[in-house]
């Protein structure tokens, strides 16, 4: 009966985990990187917020148009339930209703960056005017350009359902743009609850 | 520790959680005031800090057993085992277990390392003194007449042996460890673990290198 050693020459070969998908990691992993830019500018805006001593926020004589975003808000979670039944769909065979799911969040998406573009031109101030204006514009301009990617990603995902991929039992390009997309609702929560409401 | 995006329907359901927990944050703190606002942040944020890293997800569903790859009278034999894979008690067992068969064994051996170089993705040296353990084994499973081939394994034993049965199919497993109160694998409930993890039969043996030094390489 032969016995063998496997031989290997070189450096080891590279251990791959079985627990966790590959492409499922690396999101988490670029997640995690994500957190800790938006982390950064949270602690940029903060830090304006308490050195500036100001008793009312946001300081005069700078106005925030909470209802507006509070719509936006409503648009982006909505999208991100359109984004779950997309999945749940195509998990269950339903292809029409994957399509449908992504297109609706696509649609969704594009109508929550539109509509904070033209936020943008109305609200009155810009990104030099203080460190309420750069913090403001730093936040949600970083938030509009996840969003922006998010929204390629959503699109080349709606471009392959309509073209045949994806199935129940492999949706992976469907999975992943998923949880980036409620990863970027979830940091807008954040966002308004910080910069709009409180 | 939970991870709350470990797929689409998760991070779904966190985005939810999130909603809850600032809107509630927002109301205490528009309707009671700031104060009212803040301790509701930092009541709500402990109970998320030790839901997170307390909670413990439900164990895996039994693995599905990769199918049988060889013949009807094969037995495919997957050994894990760390110090002790060069003991004759494992050899003994490993014996025993393939009598009257066309035995196909693979011997896992983990690379076994420090936590400060794990984090530091230092794990050349381990490897390669598991790799070193694992000639040792495999050369006196050869006297022994036992077709055995090898493999160094993740750190961690469980997944090591998660790894090895995607790959091998084995038909049971043979877990060796030191005797009770000098295994670090026992202390941590490694047989257990696994065999509420792996739908496999899984014999647990038991090696005392101090009875038996001279079997260790």
């Amino acid at each position: 009966m032969a016995v063998h050693a496997e031989a290997h020459h070189g450096p080891p070969i590279a251990n791959q985990s079985s627990r966790v998908d590959s492409s499922t990691l690396g999101m988490l992993l670029f997640i995690a990187s994500e957190i800790m830019l938006f982390g950064s500018f949270f602690t940029a805006y903060f830090f304006v917020r308490v050195v500036s001593g100001a008793t009312a926020w946001p300081p005069h004589p700078f106005h925030l148009p909470v209802f507006v975003a509070g719509v936006n808000t409503i648009i982006l979670l909505t999208s991100s339930f359109t984004m779950h039944w997309s999945l749940q769909a195509i998990k269950r065979g339903n292809r029409a209703g994957m399509q449908a799911g992504l297109v609706l969040t696509v649609a969704l998406g594009l109508t929550f960056l539109l509509t904070q573009m033209r936020e943008y031109s109305r609200v009155g101030f810009a990104p030099h005017d203080g460190g309420f204006g750069s913090t403001f514009y730093g936040l949600t301009g970083l938030h509009g350009a996840h969003v922006f990617v998010g929204l390629t990603l959503l699109t080349f995902a709606t471009v392959r359902a309509f073209r045949g991929h994806f199935t129940p039992e492999s949706h992976r390009g469907v999975e992943i743009p998923g949880i980036y997309w409620h990863f970027v609702d979830v940091m807008w929560i954040v966002v308004y609850t910080t910069v709009y409401i409180l | 520790m939970i991870n709350p995006l470990r797929s689409e329907a998760e991070a779904y359901r966190f985005l939810l959680l999130t909603v809850g927990y600032f809107a509630a944050i927002a109301i205490a703190a528009l309707t009671l005031g700031k104060w009212a606002g803040l301790t509701m942040f930092a009541l709500l944020t402990l109970a998320g800090l030790v839901y997170v890293t307390r909670g413990r997800r439900p164990e895996l569903p039994r693995q599905a057993v990769a199918s049988r790859r060889g013949r009807e009278n094969e037995r495919r034999i997957l050994v894990i085992a760390n110090e002790t894979v060069g003991g004759g008690p494992l050899r003994e067992e490993i014996r025993r277990r393939s009598e009257g068969y066309d035995e196909k064994v693979l011997v896992i051996s983990p690379a076994l390392n420090s936590p400060l170089r794990h984090w530091a993705s230092d794990e050349d040296g381990a490897r390669v003194q598991a790799q070193a353990r694992l000639d040792t084994s495999l050369t006196r499973l050869r006297e022994a007449g036992v077709d055995a081939k090898g493999e160094v394994g993740d750190a961690e034993p469980l997944q090591a042996m998660e790894d090895a049965l995607r790959l091998f199919g084995a038909d049971e497993i043979i877990i060796s460890t030191h005797p009770e109160g000098r295994s670090h694998w026992l202390e941590r409930g490694i047989v257990d673990s696994a065999r509420e993890r792996f739908a496999v039969p899984i014999t647990h043996v038991v090696v005392d290198l101090e009875a038996e030094p001279e079997d260790v390489g």
